[in-house]
C-alpha cells in the first residue's frame, strides 16, 4: 500500500522532470514554453494530491448532511488562481516568441544566437 | 426494483465502455484519415449515449438527472460538428480521401 | 476502487507528456497539450477539487489551445531537429528525478488526515466559514474572504498580463520585418463557408455566455467563481469570432469595450476595497457594507467574483484578438 499511496508522488517527480527537459534540452522556442507548462502542471498536481483526505469529500456543504470529513479546501485556493496567473504568463510568452519571429524569421534558439552574433 | 436498475446500469455501461474501446481500436488500426475520424466519432456518440444513459438510471429522478440528459444533448449536438470541421478541414489542407497514410508516417512536406 | 482510476490516469498523464516532449509537429504537441489538461481536470476531479478541475478544463483544455494555435497560425508548424548535449540533459534530469522521489518516502501517506498540512489553518477556515460567511462553498469563501487580498493581487498580474500582450502585439509591425504577406479578403473570413459548423456554432454561442453567467453566480453555492466564469464565457465569445470571422467580431464587442471590461473589473474589486474602508473597516472588510455582516460577506464576494469575472474574461478576449489580428498585417 506505501506504492500506492506514495505513486502520486513520483508521478509528480516524472511529470516535472519531463517539463524541466523539455525546457533545456528543446531548441524550439514554443516547445520550452509546453515544457514549463507541463512542469507548472507538475506542481499543481502536487499540491491538490497533498489536500487529499481519506473519506473526506469535495469542502462545500451541503443541506442535511451533518459531521462530513471535507478534503482541505486551502491548496485548492492557491491553485485555482495558480493556473490563472499560469495561462496569463504563458499568454505573454506566446506574444514574445511572435514577435521574436517577426524580428528574427526564426524560433530555433541555435538560429537565433546565430543571427544575433552577425 | 433497485437490483434490476442496477443490473440494467451495469450492462449499459459496460456496453458504453466496449463502444468506447472499439472506437479506440478503430482509430488507431483505420488505414486513412477519413476512416480513422469515422471511427472516433463511435466514442461520441454510441459510447457517450450509453454511458451516460447508465448514470441516469443510477442518479434516479434528481436534477442530477436532467443535467446528465442536458449533457448528452450538448455531446450529440456538438461531436458530429467537430467531426465535420475535422473532415472538412483534412480536404482543405489537400487530402484525399482513399490515399491510406499507415499509421505513424508522417506526410513529408 | 477509485484509487486504481487515479492510478490509470496517473499514468496516461506520463504517457501524454512523453508523447509532448518527443513529437516534431508542433501542431500535435498543442493537441497533445489539450489532451493533457483534461486528463488533468479529470485528476483534480478525482482528488475531491471540483473547483479546480472547472478551471483547468474551461482555461487549459479550452483557452490555451486556441491561444497556442493563433500563436502557431503566426510562426512555425515543425519544430527543426537540432544538436544539443541530450546525454548531459538526460544525466541532470534522471539524477534530480531520483533524488526527488528519495524525498517522498518522507511525505505523509496519500490521504493521512493527520497530515501537517490538514492540522493548522484549513480546520479553522472550515469552522468559521459558517458562522461568518454562511456560505456553502468554502473555497470561494476562502479565495474571497478570507484570502480576498490574494485574490487582487491575482486580478493585477492577470491585468498585466493581457496589457503585456497589447503592447507586444497591439502595434503595427515594421516595413522590413522577416514576415509572408497574405492578403485576407472579408467574404472569406472566419468559417463563413462552412455551413455546418457556422449553425450548430452559432445555435451554442448563447448557451455557452449563459452557462458562464450561471456559474459566475453560483460561485458561492457550488463549485464556481469569477475565473471559470470569465474563461468560458471568453470561449463562447472566442467561438463566435473564429465562426464569423474577426471582423464581425470587432463590431460585436469593439475594441474599447474589452479595454473598458479589462480595466474595469480590476477597478470594482479596488472599489469594493476602498468602499470598505470609507464605511469604517480595514482595506476589504466586507462586514461593513451591509447593516447585517454576515451579509456583507456575501455581498463582498458576489462583487469581487463579478469583477474577477469582467477582468479574465477581457483580458482572455484582448489576448486572443490581439494574435488574431497580427495575422491580417502579416
Amino acid at each position: 500500500m506505501t506504492l500506492l499511496g506514495l505513486y502520486h508522488y513520483w508521478v509528480f517527480a516524472v511529470l516535472l522532470m519531463i517539463g524541466f527537459y523539455a525546457v533545456i534540452a528543446r531548441l524550439n522556442l514554443i516547445k520550452k514554453l509546453i515544457g514549463l507548462f507541463l512542469f507548472q502542471s507538475a506542481v499543481f498536481l502536487l499540491y491538490i494530491t497533498m489536500g487529499k483526505v481519506d473519506g473526506g469529500t469535495a469542502p462545500i456543504f451541503q443541506v442535511g448532511v451533518e459531521n462530513q470529513i471535507f478534503s482541505n479546501p486551502l491548496p485548492q485556493v492557491l491553485i485555482l488562481t495558480a493556473i490563472v496567473v499560469g495561462i496569463s504568463t504563458m499568454a505573454l510568452g506566446l506574444g514574445i516568441v511572435v514577435r521574436i519571429k517577426e524580428e528574427y524569421g526564426s524560433i530555433e534558439e541555435h538560429e537565433i544566437q546565430e543571427i544575433d552574433q552577425q | 426494483m433497485a437490483v434490476f436498475l442496477d443490473v440494467v446500469s451495469w450492462l449499459l455501461l459496460s456496453l458504453g465502455g466496449a463502444f468506447v474501446f472499439i472506437g479506440g481500436v478503430g482509430a488507431l488500426r483505420m488505414p486513412d484519415l477519413y476512416t480513422r475520424i469515422h471511427a472516433a466519432s463511435l466514442t461520441d456518440t454510441m459510447g457517450a449515449s450509453l454511458i451516460i444513459a447508465g448514470i441516469i438510471l443510477q442518479a434516479g429522478a434528481s436534477l442530477a438527472s436532467i443535467k446528465l440528459a442536458m449533457i448528452l444533448l450538448f455531446l450529440l449536438l456538438t461531436s458530429p460538428t467537430a467531426t465535420n470541421a475535422l473532415a472538412s478541414a483534412a480536404l482543405l489542407a489537400g487530402m484525399r480521401p482513399g490515399e491510406a497514410i499507415p499509421w505513424r508516417q508522417d506526410r513529408s512536406e | 476502487m477509485i484509487v486504481l482510476f487515479g492510478v490509470f490516469l496517473l499514468t496516461l498523464l506520463v504517457i501524454t507528456a512523453l508523447a509532448i516532449v518527443r513529437s516534431e509537429n508542433l501542431f500535435v504537441v498543442v493537441m497533445l497539450a489539450g489532451i493533457f489538461s483534461l486528463l488533468m481536470a479529470a485528476m483534480f476531479l478525482i482528488l475531491d477539487a471540483p473547483d479546480v478541475a472547472l478551471t483547468e478544463a474551461a482555461v487549459g483544455a479550452g483557452i490555451s489551445t486556441v491561444l497556442f494555435l493563433a500563436a502557431l497560425a503566426l510562426t512555425a508548424e515543425r519544430e527543426r531537429a537540432g544538436s544539443t548535449n541530450r546525454l548531459l540533459a538526460l544525466g541532470v534530469v534522471a539524477v534530480t528525478t531520483l533524488i526527488v522521489i528519495y524525498a517522498t518516502f518522507d511525505k505523509p501517506r496519500f490521504g493521512d488526515p493527520a497530515a501537517p498540512v490538514h492540522q493548522h489553518v484549513a480546520p479553522w477556515y472550515l469552522e468559521r466559514t459558517p458562522e461568518a460567511i454562511d456560505i456553502p462553498n468554502v473555497v470561494t469563501a476562502i479565495l474571497g474572504s478570507f484570502r480576498g487580498y490574494d485574490t487582487l493581487g491575482e486580478v493585477f498580474v492577470v491585468f498585466t498580463a493581457g496589457i503585456g500582450v497589447l503592447f507586444l502585439l497591439g502595434t503595427r509591425p515594421r516595413r522590413n520585418s522577416r514576415s509572408v504577406r497574405v492578403a485576407l479578403d472579408e467574404s472569406d473570413a472566419g468559417l463563413r463557408h462552412y455551413l455546418i459548423p457556422r449553425v450548430v456554432g452559432r445555435l451554442l454561442v448563447p448557451f455557452i455566455v449563459l452557462f458562464g453567467l450561471y456559474i459566475q453566480f453560483h460561485g458561492e453555492y457550488g463549485p464556481g467563481g469569477g475565473f471559470q466564469a470569465g474563461a468560458i464565457v471568453a470561449a463562447g465569445l472566442i467561438l463566435y469570432a473564429l465562426l464569423e470571422g474577426e471582423e464581425q467580431a470587432l463590431r460585436v464587442m469593439p475594441r474599447w469595450v474589452l479595454t473598458g471590461l479589462v480595466a474595469g473589473g480590476a477597478l470594482l474589486y479596488g472599489a469594493v476595497g476602498i468602499a470598505g474602508m470609507l464605511l469604517g473597516g480595514n482595506f476589504l472588510d466586507y462586514s461593513v457594507l451591509a447593516t447585517d455582516p454576515i451579509k456583507g460577506q456575501q455581498i463582498g464576494i458576489l462583487l469581487i467574483e463579478t469583477g474577477v469575472g469582467i477582468t479574465v474574461t477581457g483580458v482572455l478576449l484582448s489576448v486572443f484578438h490581439a494574435f488574431a489580428a497580427r495575422g491580417r498585417y502579416l
